[in-house]
């Protein structure tokens, strides 16, 4: 997996929020293959982004964060880059 | 040390049986980043220190109309943080009608301590919310006076079934109301008629004890209505407020449930240089501190504005510098920018020893303990010896930038109170007074010679009105002269008071130097020829000047007036109360039972008589004005 910022903020703070190590989780991270990502911990992981990031998503941002992969994108299409 | 690596520390200080060190470090990681990915972490971690850390456990219900859910752990983190170990049970959505009118519900099952009833006005006053611009005069009227009757009558069910606290929002105003600028030229505008709800429910509210409101919205005001608010967040998952601001609620319930849980300061130590003032006056002196009305000095003066509110709230103030006495007294004394003076201070240590060593002297002086302190200075080093040193000393942290000082102060929980007796608006010049008693203890020959001088006068009432509110503090708060330690709120004691067995009783002293105000409480259960002496405490600033022994012999003629044989009560031993621990043994009490280390004292009351001394004046107060 190839690392980059974004990816690396992320994982961290879902470590935080889903209460796993941060190395157990990749791109394909999703509710299905992390038993403690239900919809409580998904609404807490989103409100832990938007600090982090200091950004508001949309509702349909927030209906296609279905795995680590498609929050990635998301983010990387609502950051300016450096 | 950044946020991952500070992490892994505490992981690695758990790991190898640092409690402390982990507990020390959880509350400055969530200081620094306090958002919903720390709170994760910070929660789950106490999870697995609580059993090793002296944690006070309290317990919180919240009903409410809207999703609060990503608050909890915000909440709970900050409570691990100070020391307060929060279950927290949510009620289901808009569900809280049910909830505080059945008697069997989950919410009076889950025995709270606290209670926070969290509706917003779209839900408590829907056709002030949703519907104003179709309302006359009449129906606006009709809805403010159901809106208000409605909030009466669940803290009226409440109460009846539970005699936990109660913190109830109140409404906010709507960003934009519904006649646009029109609505302030009306006479019934909408944000009129939300003001009058929420003027009627502060009153509703002051009718009950132990139920506060809180101003949800000037909170929404204060950090701006179109910031607080996330509309999308509202229309998906029905939680109205912003994920920047989650903490900001999470803050404020903070404030009360430190009051509550007993959390609180009852003393400020604070910094000179640096922090009283801007410079060093050691070496800049008395013409070069920064200390005025205009930048940068009147940053300094905004934080002595706060201090002075902290000391008019009851809070006592004390300096801890390192400097030279003469010059630090100086500026203190004569500096023209100076708000504080050092009437203001009940202790002063200016010395150049280390900073924990002179709040343990401060805490001795003013009779507290170490844990009732607060510690304010610009300094980290000091700081953190001060965290290292005295734990449970609550010390603030200040950034670089003093204009923030006076609002870090302002807001910081410890302070806050949730009721204000007359003691506490009097305590800074008692100790002030107290100071002068003592002065003259060093000048009188005999114990006795000295007891006579102070020309004390002692005033005993049963509970009224009026002093249910002090006479509950002091169950709370007294740990060093207290026999049992038994916790009462205001509407236990109510209740007490009322029934036929049970009475309880105050004590005021007036002295030559001053009114000590309302110091003691004695509750007192007869039954059958025995009366049991279920409470006696006094507050410390009384003790060792023979008003126990009066307060004591009033209770023996009390007893012989119900023509009881016998006057006994517990001595329960805790950590903090082993001044009391001789009292009935000097008073010729013998030991009758003894369970543990607990023991039941009796004084057999017809071979013993047991005077009030001849120096103290005593007045007895029939309780013409009882609570009921």
């Amino acid at each position: 997996m190839t690392s980059s910022p974004i990816l690396d903020r992320v994982s961290a703070i879902a470590a935080d929020v889903l209460q796993v190590p941060a190395s157990s989780l990749s791109l394909q991270s999703s509710p299905e293959t992390v038993e403690s990502w239900d919809s409580v911990r998904h609404l807490d992981l989103v409100l832990a982004l938007e600090q982090e990031f200091h950004l508001q998503f949309e509702p349909e941002e927030i209906d296609q964060m279905k795995n680590a992969e498609r929050i990635v994108d998301i983010l990387s299409a609502k950051t300016p880059t450096r | 040390m950044n946020i991952l690596e500070s992490r892994q520390d505490i992981d690695r200080c758990i790991a190898e049986g640092d409690f402390r060190g982990a507990a020390t470090s959880l509350p400055q990681l969530w200081a620094a980043e306090p958002t919903n990915s720390t709170a994760a972490f910070v929660v789950h971690r106490f999870e697995q220190l609580r059993s090793h850390l002296s944690l006070r456990p309290f317990r919180l219900a919240i009903l409410r109309s809207f999703t609060v859910e990503p608050i909890v752990p915000l909440l709970r983190a900050s409570a691990f943080c100070s020391g307060i170990d929060l279950p927290v049970q949510l009620s289901d959505f808009n569900a809280y009608v049910q909830a505080i009118t059945d008697a069997q519900s989950s919410l009076y099952a889950f025995r709270p301590d606290a209670v926070i009833l969290a509706v917003q006005t779209r839900d408590a006053a829907p056709d002030l919310w949703n519907n104003f611009g179709a309302l006359n005069a009449e129906d606006s009227q009709k809805a403010i006076a159901r809106a208000v009757s409605e909030f009466r009558a669940w803290i009226q069910a409440f109460r009846k079934q539970s005699a936990a606290h109660l913190i109830v929002h109140n409404l906010e105003q709507p960003a934009c109301p519904s006649r646009g600028v029109l609505d302030q030229q009306l006479e019934h505008s909408q944000c009129e008629a939300i003001r009058t709800v929420n003027r009627e429910l502060a009153v509703a509210a002051a009718g009950f004890s132990g139920v506060y409101v809180l101003d949800y919205d000037s909170l929404v005001a204060k950090h701006g209505r179109e910031q607080w608010h996330d509309e999308r967040k509202w229309l998906t998952v029905r939680l109205p407020i912003a994920a920047s601001h989650l903490g900001h609620l999470a803050t404020e319930w903070m404030r009360f449930l430190h009051p509550m849980a007993g959390r609180i300061a009852k003393a400020l130590v604070v910094d000179l240089d640096n922090t009283l003032w801007g410079g060093v006056i050691g070496e800049d002196g008395m013409a070069g501190i920064r200390l005025g009305t205009e930048y940068p000095g009147a940053a300094f003066q905004e934080l002595q504005r706060a201090l002075l509110d902290l000391y008019q709230r009851g809070i006592l103030l004390a300096v801890c510098s390192k400097n030279n006495a003469d010059d630090a007294m100086e500026a203190l004394e004569k500096h023209p920018g100076m708000i504080l003076r050092p009437a203001h201070f009940a202790a002063l240590r200016i010395n150049w020893l280390d900073k924990a060593q002179n709040l343990q002297e401060i805490a001795n002086e003013l009779n507290i303990g170490t844990h009732a302190l607060a510690f304010l200075d610009d300094n980290p080093i000091e700081r953190q010896q001060v965290r290292s040193e005295l734990p449970e000393v609550a010390v603030i942290d200040l950034p670089s930038d003093p204009m923030t000082y006076a609002r870090i102060v302002r807001e910081f929980p410890v302070f806050e109170r949730l009721t204000l007796s007359n003691e506490d608006l009097e305590r800074g010049r008692m100790y002030q007074e107290q100071r002068e008693r003592e002065q003259l203890e060093h000048t009188v020959s005999s114990r006795e010679d000295f007891y006579r001088s102070l020309k004390q006068e002692a005033e005993i009432a049963p509970v009224t009105p009026a002093t249910l509110a002090r006479i509950a503090q002091l169950t709370n708060k007294t740990n060093q002269f207290n026999l049992t330690t038994r916790r009462y709120s205001e509407q236990q004691i109510s209740a007490l008071a009322a029934s036929a067995q049970w009475e309880c009783f105050s004590i005021r002293v007036r002295d030559r130097f001053g009114d000590n105000g309302l110091v003691g409480v004695a509750i007192l259960r007869t039954e059958d020829s025995t009366c049991e002496i279920d409470t006696f405490l006094l507050s410390c600033r009384v003790i060792g000047r023979t008003i126990e022994t009066a307060f004591l012999s009033f209770l023996a003629d009390r007893a012989r007036a119900h023509r009881a044989r016998h006057l006994e009560g517990w001595f329960l031993p805790t950590k903090k109360n082993a001044p009391a621990r001789d009292f009935y043994l000097n008073h010729g009490f013998t030991v009758s039972k003894a369970t543990g280390n607990e023991t039941l004292w009796t004084l057999d009351l017809v071979e013993n008589t047991l005077p009030c001394p001849e120096w103290v004046s005593l007045q007895i107060m029939n309780g013409e004005e009882q609570v009921r």
